[in-house]
């Protein structure tokens, strides 16, 4: 029987042929920008058709921002349960599965009851394994009879982001603060570190949410997951959904008045004290020795 | 103009996530309960668009009998009026969920008219299935837009803007619609006095519906092993200075 994957080309995507495959041979897939520019309900109105030409077993696609979009809709217009973010699948009756809750602070173990599993494979978490590549599916008679109401969502236009510095998603090196940082001001140390190492600053969502730096700082589970060389957290008591933000990040250095933060507990490296003392002297050390 | 936001009452987990003994839900015995960063901003857009256009404002959870809590949190922030369906406390899969929202809404467009947006939170902060907005989008036949962080009206339409990996894909849809939001499209308010005080005496109404069984369904939860950091100390107060720098040299980042 063969199985229908959604795919973008990424390494996401191949994870998710990873699991895929499992689910039957061959594998063929649909491309993202098969109807461009992007209009979701369409990819859903297509991967619907294909996979009920091909009878496929399942539907797979990465747990991309994307990928849950269009399977979500997908699963709503064939009236199927969807699981996301899986990160073991195993075929069945019903299909036993692994998947993330909370950001992936949280395992959870289910059984999806369903003729037609539709499963996205949350990024990072399965190791590619080498195999058969899917056979691409011809879409153009599918986008050709394309129903009006599918292209109503579509995206018409693109705003480039703003040019704010150093970004958190690519930063080698980010200065993050929490509430301990105690001010909007108090911030100038933190910003004052950051431009000497060429560093994000980053922030817990106290900061965010009291107003002292902006969203797009943000780290965790409903802010952006980073993957630094290192993370420097400076009054961060480490709240797991901070710390579903720093899975990526190769080393945690924790600067904190309490030795019993969580943070202190699940960093690398830790240094106890005021980091409106600690934080100055770091910057002063690295003055002195260049 | 009638807007209305859907949210979820979950726990406040903290550093530590424990589980109760059958590992089928969190132990939140000594928890406090809040709604998810994301549906906060859907509140809080909700009660703008009723400030600046006049209308009425609802806000809908489906959860335990304390999730009125959470109901009571919207409405002080300035929802006009709250619908709770009620449930046993069990889990509901994203697909129940959506179902149960769509006859609650029916139910309240039939007396008081068509809402003209409907938020939903991008995803749940516990369950993460990433799906409730857009299936209810379907049952209703609306447009639905996702992972919002800004939201203009023009006129009939509404202009979207989703965060994607280099910027912002922008949206035109028409109302009646459903977007579903992240935390950003707004610096949420904080709750005034006199708000929590009206909204103690604003009005709820509660459904009770009947659970399926879930088509996903879980078996048991686990937390992850961690992963394996050392905590190893590098003193305290500015002395440490120099094991950072040192550390930040071997890192490679100096
Ligand atoms: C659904 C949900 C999603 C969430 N998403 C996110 C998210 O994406 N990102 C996020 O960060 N949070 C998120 N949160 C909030 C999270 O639970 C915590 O509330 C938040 O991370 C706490 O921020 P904090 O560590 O800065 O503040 P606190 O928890 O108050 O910690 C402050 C720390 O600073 C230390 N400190 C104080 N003064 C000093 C000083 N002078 N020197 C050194 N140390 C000092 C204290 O010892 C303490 O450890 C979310 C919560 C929920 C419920």
């Amino acid at each position: 029987m063969s199985v229908l994957i959604l795919t973008d080309g990424s390494d996401a995507s191949r994870q998710a042929l990873t699991l895929a495959r499992r689910f039957g041979d061959p594998v063929h897939a649909v491309h993202m920008d098969a109807v461009a520019p992007f209009a979701p309900d369409s990819l859903a109105a297509i991967l619907q058709q294909v996979a009920d030409e091909l009878n496929a077993a399942a539907v797979f696609a990465a747990g991309t921002d994307r990928g849950n979009e269009v399977m979500a809709r997908l699963a709503a217009r064939a009236g199927l349960p969807l699981a996301a973010n899986c990160v073991a699948v195993t075929p069945g009756a019903p299909a036993a599965l692994t998947r993330l809750r909370w950001g992936g602070s949280l395992l959870e173990e289910a059984r999806l009851h369903s003729p037609r599993p539709l499963i996205t494979v949350a990024p990072h978490t399965v190791s590619i394994e080498e195999g058969p590549e899917p056979i691409d599916v011809d879409v153009a008679r599918f986008v050709e009879e394309l129903d009006e109401r599918d292209l109503l969502v579509r995206a018409s236009d693109h705003v480039a982001p703003q040019d704010g510095g150093v970004s958190l998603t690519t930063a080698k090196v980010i200065v993050s603060g929490g509430r301990g940082v105690g001010s909007k001001e108090g911030f100038a140390i933190i910003e004052e570190l950051a431009g000497l190492l060429g560093a994000a600053v980053g922030c817990s969502r106290a900061v965010t949410s009291a107003g002292w730096r902006p969203h797009s700082d943000q780290v965790g589970q409903t802010g952006t997951k980073v993957a630094p060389e290192v993370y420097i957290a400076c009054g961060i008591s480490g709240a797991t959904q901070h710390m579903a933000g720093l899975k990526g990040a190769k080393r945690i250095l924790a600067i904190n008045s309490d030795p019993q933060a969580p943070l202190m507990l699940n960093a690398d490296y830790t240094v106890t004290g005021d980091l409106k003392e600690v934080v100055p002297a770091i910057t002063a050390e690295i003055r002195k020795r260049t | 103009m009638r807007i209305s936001a859907c949210i979820k009452r979950v726990p406040i987990t903290g550093g530590r996530i424990l589980l109760t003994e059958d590992a089928r839900a969190i132990n939140t015995q000594h928890l406090g309960f809040t709604m998810s960063p994301h549906e906060e901003c859907g509140v809080e857009e909700a009660v703008r668009l009723i400030e600046a256009n006049k209308g009425d404002s609802v806000v809908l959870t489906l959860g335990p009998r304390e999730a009125v809590e959470q109901l009571r949190d919207a409405m002080a922030l300035g929802v006009d009026r709250g619908i709770h369906l009620q449930t046993d406390g069990r889990e509901w899969d994203g697909e129940a969920t959506a179902t149960a929202l769509v006859d609650a809404i029916r139910a309240d467009e039939a007396d008081h008219g068509r809402f003209d947006i409907i938020f939903f939170g991008n995803e749940s902060a516990d369950s993460g299935g990433f799906q409730v907005g857009i299936r209810v989008a379907y049952a209703l036949g609306r447009a639905c837009v996702t992972g919002l962080k800004k939201v203009t009206l023009q006129g009939a339409s509404v202009r979207c803007e989703q965060e994607v990996e280099a910027g912002r894909d922008v949206y035109v849809v028409p109302l009646p619609a459903v977007l579903t939001v992240k935390e950003g499209l707004n610096l949420p308010r904080y709750p005034s006095v006199p708000g929590r005080m009206r909204a103690r005496s604003k009005p709820v109404s509660v459904v009770t519906p009947i659970r399926p069984d879930p088509r996903l369904e879980l078996v048991s939860l686990a937390v992850p092993a961690g992963q394996g950091r050392r905590a190893e100390s590098l003193g305290s107060g500015a002395a440490a200075a120099p094991a950072v720098v040192e550390l930040l040299r071997k890192a490679g980042v100096l």
